[in-house]
């Protein structure tokens, strides 16, 4: 399935949905849809990976790239996601001590402390 | 003991077809269901390296993957890039993984071969038998058909 980007807003995060597949073919969109957001001033990305189908180390690589972008400008970037075999991912390559995950898009905008981009 | 070959342009777009088809021959195979997500993803990410390889050293050659299933489903990704073999095949610590000084490239390579090395137990990474380049060999276990 090809890659579908989707952005809404809730309270002051914007939460991009992606779905399909993340991939060196596709990711190049993805990082221009997360820069084209920061760009534009948006400070509090949430990254929902519900529709995601596949992801490998490229889309990986944006998903940093996006964060490190967000943490010079001070914001906060997070990523929800679920799927067993896409958190067995994050496990395996210790992305999951790098980027917070939470389950449920509520659970990422209720965080609002700020320590999302540590 | 059937094979498959598949070789391709060193193009992203077609790694995805690389995906699928290394996919289709392992259930052909006879690899077991809840393996295909890892055999999906290994096969993409050592066919990444090698099409990111060749276009790092602007070579057009063909990328290719060989398939076969004999006692285990093996898939060979075979690259014609002029390095050792061990380039870039290192796992990147966390602390490492969100520092400003990493390039994206780096970034991804670490990740990737994190990937291959997490998803595959049996993996070996060697030189080609004739000129340059590297093979990624990679083989899971079949069930009896």
């Amino acid at each position: 399935m090809e890659l579908s980007l989707a952005t809404r807003t809730v309270a002051e995060h914007t939460v991009l949905e992606v779905g399909g597949e993340v991939d060196v073919y596709t990711a190049p969109r993805l990082r221009e849809r997360l820069v084209e957001l920061v760009d534009s001033g948006v400070r509090s990305v949430v990254v929902d990976l519900g529709g995601v189908e596949f992801l490998d180390s490229t889309g990986l690589g944006v998903l940093v790239g996006a964060m490190k972008r967000l943490r010079v400008a001070n914001g906060r970037f997070s990523l929800v996601c679920s799927k067993e075999a896409l958190l067995k991912i994050f496990r395996i390559t210790a992305l999951d001590q790098v980027f917070p995950i939470f389950p449920t898009i509520e659970a990422a905008t209720a965080d609002s402390d700020g320590s999302a981009t540590s | 003991m059937a094979t498959v070959r598949l070789s391709f342009s060193p193009a992203p777009v077609h790694v995805r077809t690389a995906r699928l088809v290394g996919v289709a021959v392992a259930r052909r195979a006879g690899v077991a269901e809840e393996l295909l997500d890892e055999v999906r993803l290994a096969i993409g990410e050592a066919c990444t390296r090698a099409v990111a390889l060749h276009n790092q050293y602007g070579l057009p050659d063909l990328v290719t993957v060989e398939m076969s299933d004999s006692d285990s489903y093996s898939v060979r990704v075979i690259d014609h890039a002029p390095i050792e073999a061990s380039v870039g095949l290192t796992k990147l610590p966390p602390d490492e993984l969100a520092d400003e000084s990493l390039t994206d490239e780096a970034l991804t390579t670490g990740v990737g071969f994190a990937l291959l090395a997490g998803f595959v137990d049996d993996l070996q990474v060697r030189p080609v038998d004739d000129g340059p380049g590297t093979e990624v060999r990679m083989v899971w276990p079949v069930r009896r058909r």
